[in-house]
């Protein structure tokens, strides 16, 4: 194969990654700086509103993995009693079709997404685990009235300057070093 | 005296990092030419055509998208398709732009994607492939907002989309779509006339106009080799007549072109965005409210699509209850696959990884 002038398509490639050394960075150091999530991320851990649900079972026959267990009696009223609400993270595929197909807004996708386990019983959400609590918050995903009290999220699409790629930044003295930080 | 010599079998995979998933190629050499190429595939297989048989018409939607992970919203939408022409569901207007605006986004990064891996099995170590991250990035980011998860959208649902885009979403679009133009151009610039590229990539791998169309291939790899088919042409689907835009095929079939077609491809994929940003009606319902558990009637139906790799088709068999009979999935990466022993044979073992990568295939979607 034969050129005109040998070189000149790589000075040119050479003189784009060149602009790049100067232009700011868009990576982020992970651990100790995060991104924010979107409001409508499908995170690990669902998060259930018991004095919401009904014991209707449609989470459970939307799971296509056959995931959720549901156990319920009759109480007052004809009511039903949720005696067993059971899911198993690790087998979870985190869809939303239960979230999506419930009738109450009785369940709701989580925010966390750091959720490794040491032991495969812990992936296992029982109905205490899976109650609201300060680091258990519901995201927006079909559930609109959870959109105001969520950060925006950040986008790359817009550079820092426009308002894009907002982090959560630890305080320094909380900050680690090394594997595990 | 003769030399008593026997050929020398070299396993490339299934553990490699240029095989671009669990593919694996039983390559026979002489010295370092290749005499035979056998690819063994099924190192992935899940049955999901199985699957789907016990899920019903909605929980089949997760699994496509386990099919073509790169660009996993066009599986939801071939399979959408096909149980619509089922049941005879018709979609909303915001829907359908909806659904090319997402499809197209899928389309650059998918390519982005392929372009860079087969830059960085070209041997232009990570730049490149690191540039276009950085843009489809920015995609998966928009992806994110709309539908909560990064990888495995599950976002379009039989009937239209399973919920409306957020306020934010639409501003978000317009900014990237403006200045993707700009970005292709970098990238026209980082590597169109890179001399170590060309020689490494003009001329290699020709696959022929004809074997091309016997062998079934489609997508960028049957338009590189000079035949103008594209499915959103032949057989619009959805609303792809209402937009102009053109079909950029090839000329000898080479790698050079296949990557070539691509570039020019993403081009054409900006220009479908503008035109669905300026056409899309501001308010409207996203999803003709189809039951969740619906029996469509029984019977037989066929919906394909063009895939970002090639013709993606769904064929969907009803019984009249809420699961269907039978699913087939007809994989564009399958067919093209196919066509690699043929371009192979006569070139070194170090243009069998530049070959492979320039098809451009997902092992989720050969194997199932």
């Amino acid at each position: 194969m034969k050129f005109e002038r040998y070189g000149m398509g790589i000075a040119k490639g050479m003189a784009l990654t060149l602009k790049h050394l100067f232009r700011p960075p868009l990576t982020v150091q992970y651990p100790n700086e995060k991104l924010v999530r979107s409001k409508r991320i499908r995170g690990n851990e669902l998060v259930w509103f018991p004095d919401r649900c009904t014991g209707c079972g449609t989470c459970t026959k939307a799971c296509l993995q056959g995931n959720i267990i549901l156990v319920t009696h009759h109480g007052e009223e004809n009511k039903f009693i949720v005696d067993k609400f059971e899911l198993d993270s690790g087998r979870c595929i985190f869809c939303g079709l239960c979230v999506e197909s419930c009738p109450y807004d009785a369940l709701a996708m989580g925010l966390e997404y750091e959720c490794a386990k040491y032991r495969r019983g812990d992936t296992i959400l029982d109905k205490e685990k899976l109650k609201l609590s300060d680091k258990h918050q519901p995201s927006a995903y079909f559930r609109p009235q959870f959109y105001a009290q969520l950060p925006e999220q950040s986008l790359l699409i817009y550079d820092r300057k426009e308002g894009g790629q907002k982090l959560t930044l630890f305080p320094l003295s909380k900050r680690k070093r090394g594997p595990g930080a | 005296m003769p030399i008593k010599t026997e050929p020398f079998y070299l396993n490339l995979g299934p553990q490699h990092p240029s095989t671009h998933g669990v593919f694996r190629l039983r390559v026979q050499l002489d010295g370092e030419v290749i005499v035979d190429v056998e690819p063994i595939i099924g190192y992935l297989h899940r049955g999901i055509e199985k699957l789907a048989e016990t899920r019903t018409y909605t929980q089949v939607i997760p699994l496509t998208d386990r099919l073509d992970y790169v660009a996993s919203m066009t599986n939801n939408l071939a399979y959408c398709l096909a149980v619509e022409k089922l049941a005879g569901i018709k979609v909303p207007e915001r829907a359908e732009y909806l659904r090319i605006i997402f499809s197209e986004l899928m389309r650059l990064a998918n390519h982005f994607l392929a372009i860079g891996a087969f830059l960085n099995d070209c041997g232009a170590l990570a730049t490149p492939l690191i540039y276009m991250w950085r843009e489809r990035e920015k995609i998966v980011d928009l992806c994110e907002m709309t539908c909560g998860q990064r990888l495995l959208f599950n976002y379009m649902r039989v009937g239209g989309m399973s919920q409306d885009v957020p306020v934010e979403f639409m501003p978000a679009l317009k900014k990237f779509v403006a200045e993707m133009p700009k970005f292709i151009g970098e990238y026209e610039q980082l590597i169109k006339q890179n001399e170590i590229f060309l020689a490494r990539t003009k001329g290699v791998g020709i696959l022929p106009r004809e074997m091309a169309i016997d062998i079934g291939a489609s997508g960028p790899v049957l338009r590189a080799s000079g035949v103008n088919w594209d499915i959103r042409k032949k057989d619009p689907y959805s609303i792809y007549d209402r937009f102009d835009f053109e079909v950029p095929t090839g000329d000898v079939g080479d790698c050079y072109d296949r990557f070539w077609v691509r570039m020019r491809e993403m081009r054409q994929s900006v220009r479908i965005l503008e035109q669905a940003i300026g056409q899309i009606p501001a308010k409207g319902t996203v999803w003709a409210d189809v039951p969740q558990f619906f029996r469509p009637p029984a019977g037989e139906a066929y919906g394909h699509i063009e895939a970002p790799k090639g013709n993606l088709g769904f064929y969907v068999v009803g019984d009249g209850s809420i699961a269907p009979y039978r699913v087939h999935i007809f994989p564009p990466s399958l067919m093209n696959v196919t066509a690699l022993r043929d371009m192979a044979i006569g070139w070194k073992v170090a243009d069998l990884i530049i070959i492979f990568g320039s098809i451009d295939v997902v092992l989720g979607e050969i194997d199932r």
